[in-house]
């Protein structure tokens, strides 16, 4: 309860940058816009802005991933941070007070800030509420509840291609249930206006509830493509064929897969987003995700910016703002 | 020890009493309640002007963790937390380590409950060999032995037939069965109600009916088998108005919640606080309303604390990683008169939910006030507020969701037996 306002600090700034809920449009769009700014850093030849210069950003990684944390890395050195990258496997004898000891040690190491990744929902907010006060915390995805930097790079690609988030219809595709990605999705584009938010898949991946959220669910992938701006496919873990969720890839591939003939349903400007790393074949077809619809690169390289934003404006806080020079 | 509780307001559930009083106890028994017995002579003298004098509490589960978990409670302990708040009878499901699937593990729990000498302990014995649901126990030495009744503790019997043949051998010998209703299969591991709140949060739910479907089973299981069944920390309204049916309908069930249900929600999950972490899950408002709705209606018989305590770093994880359980004792009273408060009932009916209502599920001839009776006492002043803190709380479990909370109704004398285990004053603040 006193904890509704963990991620920001008394002047409403980002103190820690947990999940997208919660967050006020202009502060989305703050960041969107000072993405904008790092968007030109990575083509100039000397590719640093000295921001966070002597500050020191641990990547803190209990699952893997490899492009999430890269792309964090970069941003964190772009930004002249020193950086620290640390995976610790989960394993079930690894538990108890040593999440806590592991969080002591390492804040005994004077850093700034934890870039969190865990398998665990609510482990980013469970950090940000343990952590010493001068630490801040950035969730990089935490089990099924959240992955807000990933939905405001999506968001920082639509507005790239689309200027604007009000006339836009988005369908979100597949496995909404596991997804943080979706859920963070669902949050950021709700929030940045966009007239339509669609999510379509099968009841056992998309429940009822997931309206709650604000979305609209389709079962039907060519009625919940119909006329859409932006279709956003999800990587289906292979996993959900076990637990009864889909009776096989095949007919997963049948119902939902993005081909060239379904996504022409949707509008001809349409983009198609991924948050990667794709499944070919299961829910999008080769010629699709190569194809000249899909931003799904341009998604990768605008994640330095976004984090660049985020992290700054974080860590950024007590050091007056300093400008952005190009 | 005679004793003399003076000029409280007496209420007597089981009587439908409720008048100022006197009440005089010798030798451990209620000697007389209303006027005082002429010519006795109190050796020690309780004022209990603007308090109620009501029968100590009787608490239908309490996990006093030993023995096995000495590291979280102890019998000592948690029966002391117990008498401080007003309940002299706790009872104990069966999942120690070891667990309670022989009568000399029964032993050991009663010699030590003894020795603390703080509150009365019965115990459910095992139902199945080691819980697993597969053989059922000795169920017979266990109730020659003393335990109250059978159960098979957080995990419910999957397996039908095995469940069926453990109530007909239980109803061979008129054992009752004590059941936590929950189907294993759908609730699949998860940790919160699955709803609005478990989509938003990314937390795996356990859907309503994981309940409602056990408690359909065990029904007709309970009516092809003709065995006394209670049925143990009700969360969900549907599973509710089933029970109340079949018992309207002539079936021996009984039923409980644990006083947290009355209060908190899957809202309360929000923030991902780990103290709302409980099984079955806090679910939604419309069931809250309806557990409200069956303490009214008495398709309820018993409110309970349902303590769990648990050490500091149990709760220190993410949330699905925590243990789930609130440490319920001192907070049982305040919380029970305030849910019943919310439901409009009288403070009769409120208490018969504490005292006679538990009693009765464990047949045992406690929780009322008739000359003659165990002198069982708990005296509270009704109106009192009072916060509880992790300070001031007795048991060794601090995790509770209602801790900073604004209590109202606060335990000034409980007396077990006719000895004082219990007193306000005598506490170090």
């Amino acid at each position: 309860m006193k904890r509704h306002n963990l991620q920001l600090d008394d002047q409403g700034q980002l103190r820690h940058f947990l999940t997208v809920e919660g967050l006020s449009r202009a502060l989305l769009v703050e960041i969107l816009d000072r993405a904008e700014t790092f968007a030109g850093v990575a083509s100039r030849s000397v590719k640093k802005v000295p921001l966070l210069r002597g500050k020191t950003v641990i990547n803190l990684f209990f699952e893997s991933s490899t492009r999430t944390r890269t792309t964090f890395e970069l941003a964190a050195k772009r930004l002249s941070a020193d950086v620290l990258n640390i995976n610790i496997a989960t394993s079930a004898t690894n538990k108890g007070e040593s999440l806590l000891d592991t969080l002591r040690n390492l804040e005994a190491m004077h850093c700034d800030m934890f870039v969190v990744r865990h398998n665990q929902s609510g482990a980013a907010p469970f950090f940000a509420a343990h952590v010493a006060p001068h630490i801040s915390v950035i969730n990089a995805g935490d089990g099924s509840h959240a992955h807000p930097t990933q939905a405001m790079l999506d968001a920082f690609t639509i507005r790239q291609v689309k200027g604007d988030f009000h006339r836009l219809k988005v369908a979100v595709v597949g496995d909404i249930l596991h997804s943080r990605v979706a859920r963070s999705q669902i949050h950021a584009l709700t929030t940045l206006g966009v007239d339509e938010l669609r999510v379509v898949g099968p009841k056992t991946l998309v429940p009822d509830s997931v309206a709650s959220l604000g979305a609209h669910i389709f079962h039907d992938l060519s009625a919940g493509l119909r006329d859409v701006d932006v279709v956003i496919m999800l990587r289906l873990q292979r996993e959900r064929m076990q637990g009864a969720f889909l009776p096989s890839v095949h007919e997963y591939f049948h119902l939902y897969g993005l081909t060239e003939e379904k996504l022409a349903l949707a509008r001809p400007d349409a983009i198609v987003l991924h948050p990667g790393p794709i499944n070919r074949g299961v829910e999008i077809d080769s010629r699709v995700a190569d194809g000249k619809q899909s931003v799904i690169l341009q998604q990768v390289s605008n994640g330095i910016a976004v984090r660049m934003a985020i992290m700054s404006m974080v860590l950024g806080r007590q050091t007056e703002n300093p400008e952005v020079k190009h | 020890m005679r004793i003399l509780i003076k000029g409280g307001r007496v209420v007597d559930p089981a009587r439908q009493l409720d008048a100022v009083g006197d009440i005089c106890i010798a030798d451990g028994k209620i000697v007389s309640v209303g006027q005082k017995v002429a010519g006795f002579q109190p050796e020690h003298t309780i004022e209990a002007q603007d308090m109620v004098v009501c029968p100590g509490l009787v608490d239908l589960s309490v996990r006093l963790r030993e023995p096995g978990q000495e590291h979280k409670a102890t019998i000592d302990s948690e029966t002391r937390a117990a008498a401080a708040g007003g309940i002299t009878t706790v009872c104990m499901p069966p999942d120690t380590d070891p667990i309670v699937d022989s009568p000399a593990v029964l032993e050991l729990i009663r010699q030590r409950a003894d020795a603390a000498g703080h509150a009365h302990v019965v115990v459910l014995g095992a139902m199945t060999k080691q819980l697993t649901g597969g053989e059922i126990t000795e169920m017979h030495a266990l109730k020659r032995a003393g335990c109250v009744g059978i159960s098979n503790g957080m995990s419910a019997v999957q397996n039908s037939l095995v469940l069926r043949r453990a109530m007909e051998y239980a109803a061979s010998y008129d054992i009752k069965v004590f059941l936590v209703p929950e189907d294993s299969d759908l609730a699949n591991g998860g940790c919160v109600h699955e709803g609005t709140i478990s989509i938003r949060m990314g937390l795996p739910g356990i859907p309503e009916c994981a309940e409602s479907i056990a408690v359909g089973r065990d029904l007709l299981l309970v009516e092809q088998t003709g065995v006394s069944a209670h049925f143990c920390r009700l969360s969900s309204g549907r599973a509710l108005s089933m029970i109340s049916r079949a018992r309207h309908d002539g079936l021996a069930v009984s039923a409980d919640v644990a006083v947290h249900q009355l209060h908190l929600t899957e809202i309360d999950l929000a923030d991902f606080n780990a103290n709302c972490h409980v099984r079955p899950p806090l679910r939604s408002q419309r069931d809250r309303e309806m557990l409200l709705e069956g303490l009214r209606s008495g398709a309820i018989n018993a409110v309970c604390s349902d303590h769990q305590p648990h050490e500091t770093s149990a709760k220190l994880l993410p949330f699905a990683e925590t243990q789930p359980g609130v440490s319920g004792l001192e907070s049982l009273l305040p919380l029970t008169l305030r849910a019943g408060v919310e439901a409009g009932m009288p403070l009769v009916n409120i208490l018969a939910l504490l005292t006679s209502g538990p009693a009765a599920v464990l047949g045992l001839d406690r929780g009322h006030l008739a000359p003659g009776a165990v002198a069982d006492i708990c005296v509270f002043r009704e109106h009192e507020r009072w916060r509880m803190t992790p300070e001031t709380t007795l048991s060794k479990g601090k995790n509770s969701p209602f801790m900073h909370w604004e209590m109202q109704g606060r335990v000034q004398h409980t007396l077990l037996a006719g000895k004082p285990v219990f007193s306000l004053q005598a506490e170090p603040a």
